[in-house]
């Protein structure tokens, strides 16, 4: 299976980088645009084939590594 | 006393932290990341500045899930002393033996300056020797040292006097202007402002002494 793995800084948390990218988007001309906030996509390859045991595990590596839960929160999709 | 320095692929201030423990008159030993224990009789383990791991995913994610940070676990778990500064600020907060993260700098650049710093609690082995209140000249050198921490944890992390150092002035948006935060039973230290680059007077000042001459001299006695 794969799963796809996407971090985003929490709600509340202030994103720096999604400011600027805010910022520069203005400059170029971009109006309108009222937020960004940037995170990460992870693409895992799963040898596991059983959709329930692999969001499980999926969900335990987002625990302890993929995504820092003080500051981040994650989705994952699998397909 | 005897430290361990630990040193990961991209550690770059390991050396200075060795040189500023041994001129405090500690003996220091280099752990390498791939050890799984530590030397015996280590009473402080200290987890350096740098990139350990080129900051891959996040800084000090990848470090704090090496053998060698399972060994600080345990070493702080047994009542172990612990300093990690800048990138081992980010390790410790990593591996949840401190509370919060560091994030991006609020301003996005990287900062590399000397700032002041107040020591806002004596009550530690790390700050005993400094004056509460005092004002340090300490240098800070990183892109990610914007402390964040919920308002439950800064009302707790207050209440328990575990702020080691604030900024008098601010220069990444830290919550609650905190540079360096203690552990609950006050042996871990973590700080983003290096005091292993102001031991020198020929390296511009000497205000980060005071954390490791107090530090072994507790640490000697005990």
């Amino acid at each position: 299976m794969k799963a796809r793995v996407q971090v985003m800084l929490k709600t509340g948390v202030l994103d720096p980088q999604g400011e600027a990218i805010r910022h520069a988007l203005g400059a170029l001309g971009f109006d309108g645009v009222e937020g960004v906030r940037q995170g990460k996509v992870i693409e895992l390859d799963l040898a596991e084939t059983d959709a329930a045991s692999a969001e499980a595990q999926v969900t335990e590596m987002c625990e302890k590594l993929l995504a820092n839960t003080v500051i981040e929160s994650y989705k994952i999709d699998l397909s | 006393m005897k430290a361990a320095v630990i040193v990961f692929p991209g550690s770059n201030c390991d050396r200075d932290m060795a040189v500023a423990l041994r001129a405090a008159g500690a003996d220091v030993e280099m752990v390498w990341h791939k050890d799984a224990g530590l030397p015996r009789g280590i009473d402080l383990v200290a987890v350096p500045g740098g990139f350990s791991f080129g900051d891959y995913l996040r800084c000090g994610a990848i470090a704090a899930q090496s053998p060698v940070c399972r060994a600080v676990i345990d070493h702080v778990h047994k009542g172990g002393y612990a300093l990690g500064v800048c990138n081992g600020f980010q390790v410790l907060t990593e591996t949840g033996l401190l509370p919060g993260a560091l994030m991006r700098n609020a301003g996005i650049r990287f900062v590399c300056k000397t700032v002041p710093l107040e020591v806002a609690t004596t009550e530690s082995d790390f700050t005993r020797s400094y004056a509460k209140g005092a004002s340090l000249q300490i240098p800070v050198a990183h892109h990610d040292g914007n402390y964040f921490v919920d308002q439950p944890t800064l009302e707790r992390l207050r209440v328990e006097d575990r702020i080691a150092f604030t900024y008098g002035d601010n220069p990444n948006g830290s919550t609650g202007d905190i540079a360096g935060v203690l552990s609950e039973n006050r042996r871990v230290l973590g700080m983003m402002p290096h005091p292993e680059r102001a031991v020198d007077a020929g390296h511009g000042g000497t205000d980060g002494r005071g954390l490791f001459d107090g530090l072994v001299g507790a640490l000697v006695s005990a």
